[in-house]
């Protein structure tokens, strides 16, 4: 109802955005997270987003109005369309998609013309999470990514692409492919494929980049498919790291980290030296850096939706001030780059009939991010249990995934943009209830430990045909209660055995159709699909 | 979410009696303090089939490693012969589940040391 | 006996007298526990590399007891001082009665 407001306040220009007073002698350009979304999208931001131990209701676990009171952003304003998740729907038709690599081209280009040798650095999970990314193997998203010219960048899903693919990938990368936390699995040495930092020398400063990958890949993410390495946070290698950089004359140490924010914040604690944290992986957006002792820690977004620019005044060998700013790639303001836009079609054209592809349509907003269920994942679930015969569902919590607006015409792309992956065939199996509790308190205590370097991966893991209560604030074996199969109302018998459907399984040999076919055959019989309000999940302590 | 077919990470019931015999065969029944023997093992575990430890205590003789949930708690027992450089070992054991890895030292004066770490094993199975 | 058991050593070519070095060790082996069951049921007796030893010139340096919580591919990692030139001799035990042997010359220098 608050249309000719959002008319009035629609008065965005290119330049407003790219407004800069360029600081210092450093600029740094971060991005993360893009997920290979090379058009603008629709995402919205977490409602669920819940912080645990010395975290809870701490940046980034506010959202909504408690998030635009901190940062002053006003109620229907560009900001809470960008950074917060109420009023998503009335507020995307007037802003419009954000993102597109030929608009994040613009934002780049802009920057290095007010300063030409800025670094640009990519936090990670670049070559993942698209109908053209899946088919080429991330081609699309190397050539593209290539055309923007990074300096470095460090990994997360990219190793899904199994080990040979990332190897051939990265053996012809123009630029630093970094982590100090990938190592050899049979030697634990460090692996060579790897850098663990590199040095740029930038406005006259000697800056080292360190980069640090996803800690927790075999965990996450099937081992198998990347046998010959190992992750993990090691923090002692990371100060090890410094150290070494610092010896070697580096006047400013920047880390471009795949951990996610909370990670970060510990290391940024455990560890000394380190002057700026880009980081990655969680998918948070922040107006503002976060100060942890005397490093500062960057959240950049995800999918293309927000550059970073980080401009530093570094003189005799310290970081003596910042400028930051996050800024959001509203794709109908910000011009694309017309060569990076011709790119991304040459990408596109060979499989522009498959993308387009109309599969059904959507009354309802379709949106992932938050710590449970969203639409897309209830859907998901639904596809799931009726495509496979199952009693239960099982969706893992991953982050990515655009946002489709209600009204919207369903394609094959926005079906792949929420399910691609290398191992997305849908299994369907039996587990007992005993197993099924074991599942959720497993994944609950790796998203609510309170000890950041527990917290292994993505939300809690979706769940369809199930109901249950979570206390956050309890220890593992003791979160989960209530646990009732919503079919028939009944509480879960630990000792009967149901027919659960999953994808995703993190094992090797995993069988059944793949997840993009079962949700696209559900969809075509449902040709709108409507999907009520999440009321089987009960979250208490928050 | 997890939603994998993995083997149940059941925590397993400690063996205390098993683990308080294997410690006793090891000491000869002297006592045992708390501390003074290092041991590093990751928070989570990439793999429960692959665990990378660490034991170390200066001067020892000796450290024997358990995994007190394992259906079996013995892992190793390291002795340090003369020529050893330091009396400290990395090597990759098996864990059936999350829980406590032990280790017992035998110090350079004939007393016994020990600690233990708690090794998460998880089914694992989101990213974002 | 078991199949396709290799072992590999990283061992530095030269050392100062005295100086204490790092070496690390593995041999490929299945190490079967004796707690996993085949596809009808039956026990899969145990398997394993029970014992690792390595001297120095005839004198010990590590002598390690392994039991079945030791992964496949037994891995090592540990420190040897090196008094003088000569040799490492690293020996594996098996269950089978087989044992498996690798040197290493290193030199002063
Ligand atoms: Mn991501
Ligand atoms: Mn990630």
């Amino acid at each position: 109802g608050n249309w000719g407001r959002l008319a009035a306040q629609q008065a965005l220009t290119q330049d407003q955005l790219l407004e800069f007073d360029t600081f210092g002698n450093v600029s740094l350009i971060h991005i993360t997270d893009i997920h290979a979304q090379l058009k603008p999208i629709y995402f919205r931001e977490p409602e669920v987003n819940l912080g645990v131990g010395p975290n809870k209701g701490a940046v980034p676990h506010l959202t909504g109005a408690d998030f635009r009171k901190l940062y002053g952003i006003e109620d229907g304003s560009p900001s809470q369309y960008a950074l917060t998740y109420d009023d998503f729907s009335a507020l995307a038709r007037a802003y419009g998609r954000m993102g597109g690599l030929d608009r994040v081209a613009t934002v780049i280009n802009a920057i290095r013309a007010a300063r030409p040798d800025a670094l640009l650095l990519d936090g990670g999970d670049t070559w993942h999470g698209s109908y053209t990314c899946h088919h080429t193997q991330g081609q699309d998203m190397v050539n593209v990514m290539n055309a923007l010219r990074p300096d470095a960048m460090t990994f997360h899903w990219e190793f899904t692409l199994g080990s040979d693919r990332v190897r051939e990938i990265v053996e012809g990368l123009p630029f630093a492919a970094l982590g100090q936390n990938i190592f050899d699995a049979e030697w634990d040495e460090p692996a060579e494929l790897f850098e663990p930092y590199r040095f740029f020398e930038r406005g006259g400063v000697r800056i080292a980049v360190i980069g640090q990958a996803f800690p927790y890949m075999p965990i996450a993410n099937p081992g198998w498919m990347f046998p010959e390495y190992s992750f993990g946070i090691r923090d002692q290698h990371m100060q090890e790291m410094v150290e070494e950089v610092r010896a070697q004359g580096a006047e400013l140490v920047v880390l471009l980290s795949h951990n996610g924010f909370d990670v970060d914040k510990k290391m940024a604690a455990q560890v000394k030296g380190i002057d700026v944290i880009l980081s990655g992986h969680t998918h948070d957006a922040l107006p503002e850096p976060v100060l942890v002792g005397e490093t500062i820690i960057v959240a950049s977004g995800s999918n293309g939706k927000f550059v970073s620019r980080v401009d530093l005044d570094v003189r005799d060998g310290r970081m003596m001030g910042f400028r930051h700013r996050l800024i959001p790639v509203f794709s109908d303001v910000i011009a694309p780059d017309p060569e990076i836009a011709a790119l991304i079609d040459e990408q596109r054209a060979p499989y522009a009939d498959k993308l387009a592809e109309v599969i059904g349509q959507t009354d309802s907003l379709l949106y992932r991010r938050g710590n449970f269920n969203g639409s897309w994942d209830d859907l998901i679930c639904d596809a799931l249990m009726s495509e496979r015969d199952a009693e239960i569902a099982m969706s893992p919590g991953v982050r990515w995934g655009p946002s489709l607006l209600p009204g919207q015409d369903i394609t094959r792309e926005d079906i792949f943009n929420v399910t691609s992956m290398s191992y997305g065939a849908a299994y369907r199996t039996e587990m007992t209830g005993e197993y099924l509790k074991i599942v959720l308190e497993d994944v609950g205590d790796n998203i609510f430990n309170p000890d950041p370097y527990y917290q292994q991966g993505g939300d809690m893991v979706r769940v369809g045909g199930l109901g249950y209560r979570i206390d956050i604030t309890k220890p593992q074996g003791e979160r989960i209660s209530d646990m009732t199969l919503l079919r028939s109302g009944e509480a879960i018998d630990p000792a009967r055995s149901y027919t659960v459907a999953g994808w995703a399984s993190v094992n090797e040999g995993t069988e059944g159709p793949q997840i993009w076919d079962v949700v696209e055959n559900h969809i075509r019989k449902q040709k709108t699909v409507s999907i009520p309000p999440n009321q089987s999940v009960t979250v208490v302590g928050a | 979410g997890a939603a994998a077919l993995a083997v149940a990470a059941v925590p397993l019931r400690a063996r205390a009696a098993t683990v308080d015999d294997l410690i006793a065969e090891f000491t000869g029944g002297a006592d045992v303090a708390e501390g003074g023997v290092e041991l590093d093992a990751p928070e989570i575990a990439e793999n429960g089939n692959t665990v990378p430890i660490e034991v170390g205590a200066e001067g020892a003789s000796a450290i024997m490693v358990l995994a007190a949930g394992n259906p079996t708690p013995p892992v190793a027992t390291f002795n340090f012969g003369p020529l050893s450089g330091a009396s400290r070992a990395k090597t990759r054991i098996r864990l059936a589940g999350t829980q406590d890895v032990i280790a017992v030292a035998k110090l350079a004066d004939g007393s016994f040391a020990r600690t233990s770490k708690n090794v998460k094993v998880t089914i694992g199975g989101c990213g974002g | 006996m078991a199949k396709n058991v290799r072992p590999r050593v990283k061992v530095p070519k030269k050392a100062a007298a005295g100086e204490v070095i790092t070496i690390k060790t593995l041999i490929s082996h299945t190490m079967e526990s004796g707690q996993r069951k085949d596809s009808d049921g039956n026990a899969i007796p145990r398997s394993i590399i029970n014992r690792f030893v390595v001297d120095f010139n005839g004198e010990n340096v590590l002598d390690v007891t392994l039991e079945p919580a030791i992964s496949t591919n037994p891995y090592f990692e540990f420190e040897a001082v090196v008094p003088e030139a000569g040799e490492f001799k690293f020996t594996w035990h098996d269950d089978d009665g087989a044992v498996y042997e690798d040197v290493h010359a290193i030199e002063l220098g």
